[in-house]
C-alpha cells in the first residue's frame, strides 16, 4: 500500500468509508507529515492537531456504530487563515488580528464540518490576502515545496504548498485577483476560483468583496469537484450568494472533450510572458488538441486595461473594507496610545497593518476621494464592463479560454517585493476572471527548470462543469499532476 | 529616483490622504510611498485610453437588486461572546478612546 499521506481525497474517502482505513490512522499520518515538514515549508499559521485527532476518532466511532457519515469523512482540510473558525484564531496573517478568535464559523467551515471533514489547521497567506508571494505575511513567508528559495505564489500560498507537500488532503483558499490560481500554478496543484456568487463569503474576512470567491486547492481535478460540491450553493447569510442549489460536480467529469472549443487568447501568450512558460503551455494546448479539443487563437483586446482596472477597484474596496479595523471590537490596540479617537485609530493602524495593506488602503482612499473618483474608480468600473463584454463575446465562439495562469515561473524571495508595481504585474492573466466574476481553474501542465507551470482554463459563468471536464480530460491523459517535490 | 516627469501626487498630498484613511505614516516611508504611488498611478493611466463613452459601470457582476429575508428574531451572539475580542472593555461595554 502506498504511504497514507499520498492518497488523494477521493482515494482516502473510499478507504475510510469501506472500513479499510480508520480516519484516526489516516489523519495521524497527515499530521506526522505536517510536523516533519513544517520547519521547511511553513504552510500553517495555526495547526490544530488535537482537535483534528479528536474529530477523526469521532468519525471512526460513527463508522463503527453504522451511523451515516459525510462526503468528506476523515479527510484533512487546511483552511486559509482569512476564513472564520469558531474558537480557533483567525489572523489574516496580520498583526492586526493576531489574537482574533471568531465566535462563529464561516459558512464554508460549517459545510465542511457538516460533511465530517477534519480541519487540521489555518494556513499562511499574504496579509489580508494582498500579495502574490506570501512574503507580506506577518508570520514570515511560506516556502515553495519544489524549491525553498522560490516563492510559493499567493496569497493562498500556505494552502497550495500544504496540498503539494501532502501536509493535508484538501485545502481552501480565496481568490480576489488570482490568489487561489497563482499558488496552485506555483506549487503544481489544482486550484479553482468559482463563479462569483457560487460559494458563500459569509465569514470570509473581506479584502475586495465584489471580486473575491473562496475556492478549492487539491491534488486532482476529481478532488476539486468533490470539495466544490460541498462548499457551493446558495446561502442566506450572504446577500451576494447566487440563488442556486448545491450541486454534485462529480458527474461532470465524465464524457469526452471531443469538439470542445478552446479559445487561446493571443494576449495570454504575448509580451511579458516568459518563453519557458509559453513553450510549456503550448505543449499542453497541443495535448488538448490531440484529445479532440478544437483550439483556436482568438483576441481579447480589452486585456490591455484589465490589470489597472483591477487594482483600482481592489484598492478602493480594500480602503472601505479595512476601515472596520478601529481597535474597538477586535484587532490591535496599543494601550499606551493617548489622544483622541482619530489619533489612536491612525496610530494603531500604522502598527497593525503591514506596508502593503497600508499602501492599498491609502491608494484606495485616494482613488475614491472627491476630484479623483471619476478619473479612477468610476472609469475602472466602466472598463470592467468593457472587459466583461469582451469575455462574453469570446465565450460565445469558444466553450472555454485556455492559457497560462502566471506569466513568470516561480521567482526568488525578495526579487519583486521591493517594487509593488512589478509584483502587481504578475496578476495580469488572472484578474479578468475576478473582474467579470467568471470561473477559472489552474492545473499542473508541466515543468520548466524543475519548476511547475500552471494551465488556466476560464469558462462561462456557473459553467464550472465544462471547465472541470476539460481539466479532468487533460489530467487523465498526462502525468504532471502525479509529480511530487522531493521533501 | 529622478522626479522630472509630471507627478500625480506629492509627499504632502500622500500625508493628507493617509490622514483621511486614518493610517499614520512611518517617517521613513513617506518618500518611498510617494515614489511608489506615482509609479502606480502612472500605470493606472492605462485605462485613460479605453473608449468608455456611454459605457455603464459594473459595480457588481451579479444581477442582484435587493435581497430580503423575513424579519424574524434569531439567536445571536451573547454579550460575553461579542466582547471577547475587544482589546479594551469596561462594565460590559467596548471601551473607546476619547471621542471629543
Amino acid at each position: 500500500m502506498s504511504r497514507l499521506h499520498e492518497l488523494t481525497a477521493t482515494q482516502a474517502a473510499a478507504k475510510i468509508k469501506n472500513g479499510e482505513l480508520a480516519a484516526e490512522e489516516y489523519v495521524m499520518s497527515v499530521l506526522e507529515r505536517m510536523s516533519r515538514l513544517e520547519e521547511k515549508t511553513h504552510c500553517f499559521v495555526t495547526p490544530t492537531p488535537e482537535e483534528a485527532l479528536e474529530k477523526a476518532r469521532a468519525i471512526d466511532e460513527k463508522v463503527r456504530r453504522g451511523e451515516g457519515y459525510g462526503r468528506l469523512a476523515g479527510l484533512a482540510v487546511a483552511v486559509k487563515d482569512n476564513m472564520c473558525t469558531k474558537g480557533v484564531r483567525t489572523t489574516c496573517s496580520s498583526r492586526m488580528l493576531v489574537d482574533f478568535v471568531p465566535p462563529y464559523d464561516a459558512t464554508v467551515i460549517r459545510r465542511l464540518r457538516g460533511e465530517d471533514a477534519v480541519i487540521i489547521g489555518k494556513t499562511n497567506m499574504d496579509e489580508f490576502a494582498m500579495g502574490t508571494t506570501t512574503e507580506t505575511s506577518y508570520f514570515g513567508p511560506t516556502r515553495n515545496p519544489w524549491n525553498p528559495g522560490k516563492v510559493p505564489g499567493g496569497s493562498s500560498g500556505g494552502s497550495a504548498a500544504a496540498v503539494i507537500a501532502e501536509e493535508t488532503t484538501l485545502a481552501l483558499g480565496s481568490d480576489t485577483g488570482g490568489s487561489v490560481r497563482c499558488p496552485a500554478s506555483y506549487c503544481s496543484t489544482v486550484g479553482l476560483k468559482p463563479t462569483y456568487g457560487l460559494v458563500s463569503r459569509y465569514g470570509l474576512i473581506s479584502y475586495a468583496n465584489s471580486l473575491e470567491q473562496i475556492g478549492p486547492l487539491t491534488k486532482s481535478v476529481r478532488d476539486c469537484a468533490l470539495l466544490l460540491s460541498v462548499i457551493g450553493g446558495h446561502d442566506g447569510m450572504d446577500s451576494t450568494s447566487a440563488d442556486l442549489p448545491a450541486k454534485d460536480y462529480a458527474p461532470s467529469l465524465k464524457g469526452d472533450v471531443k469538439g470542445l472549443r478552446a479559445g487561446i487568447p493571443r494576449e495570454f501568450l504575448g509580451e511579458g510572458v516568459e518563453d519557458k512558460v509559453k513553450k510549456t503551455v503550448w505543449r499542453a494546448i497541443h495535448e488538448m488538441e490531440s484529445l479532440g479539443m478544437i483550439c483556436e487563437e482568438i483576441s481579447l483586446p480589452s486585456m490591455t486595461y484589465a490589470l489597472a482596472a483591477y487594482y483600482i477597484i481592489a484598492m478602493s474596496e480594500a480602503s472601505s473594507n479595512l476601515a472596520r479595523y478601529d481597535g474597538l471590537r477586535y484587532g490591535y490596540r496599543n494601550e499606551r496610545d493617548e489622544g483622541d479617537w482619530s489619533t489612536v485609530y491612525a496610530k494603531d493602524r500604522k502598527i497593525g497593518f503591514g506596508a502593503e495593506a497600508r499602501r492599498r488602503v491609502i491608494l484606495g482612499t485616494y482613488a475614491l476621494s472627491a476630484g479623483y473618483y471619476d478619473q479612477y474608480y468610476l472609469r475602472a468600473l466602466k472598463v470592467r464592463t468593457i472587459i466583461r463584454r469582451d469575455l462574453e463575446r469570446a465565450l460565445k465562439e469558444s466553450d472555454v479560454l485556455v492559457g497560462p495562469t502566471m506569466p513568470l515561473l516561480p521567482f526568488d524571495f525578495g526579487e519583486k517585493i521591493g517594487d509593488p508595481l512589478t509584483l502587481y504585474m504578475c496578476d495580469i492573466l488572472t484578474v479578468s476572471a475576478n473582474l467579470t466574476g467568471f470561473p477559472a481553474i489552474s492545473m499542473p501542465s508541466g515543468f520548466a527548470d524543475e519548476l511547475p507551470v500552471g494551465l488556466q482554463i476560464l469558462g462561462r459563468p456557473f459553467d464550472e462543469e465544462t471547465i472541470l471536464r476539460a481539466a479532468h480530460a487533460f489530467e487523465q491523459n498526462t502525468d504532471h499532476h502525479k509529480r511530487r517535490p522531493d521533501l | 529616483m529622478a522626479t522630472k516627469e509630471k507627478k500625480h501626487i506629492s509627499k504632502k498630498e500622500v500625508e493628507h490622504v493617509a490622514w483621511l484613511a486614518h493610517v499614520e505614516l512611518i517617517e521613513e516611508e513617506k518618500a518611498l510611498f510617494t515614489d511608489q504611488f506615482n509609479r502606480i498611478l502612472d500605470y493606472f493611466k492605462t485605462i485613460d485610453e479605453a473608449e468608455t463613452e456611454g459605457v455603464p459601470p459594473t459595480y457588481h457582476v451579479l444581477d442582484l437588486v435587493n435581497v430580503f429575508r423575513k424579519d424574524e428574531p434569531e439567536e445571536s451572539l451573547s454579550k460575553e461572546e461579542s466582547l471577547k475580542n475587544a482589546p479594551q472593555k469596561q462594565e460590559g461595554f467596548f471601551k473607546s478612546p476619547r471621542i471629543v
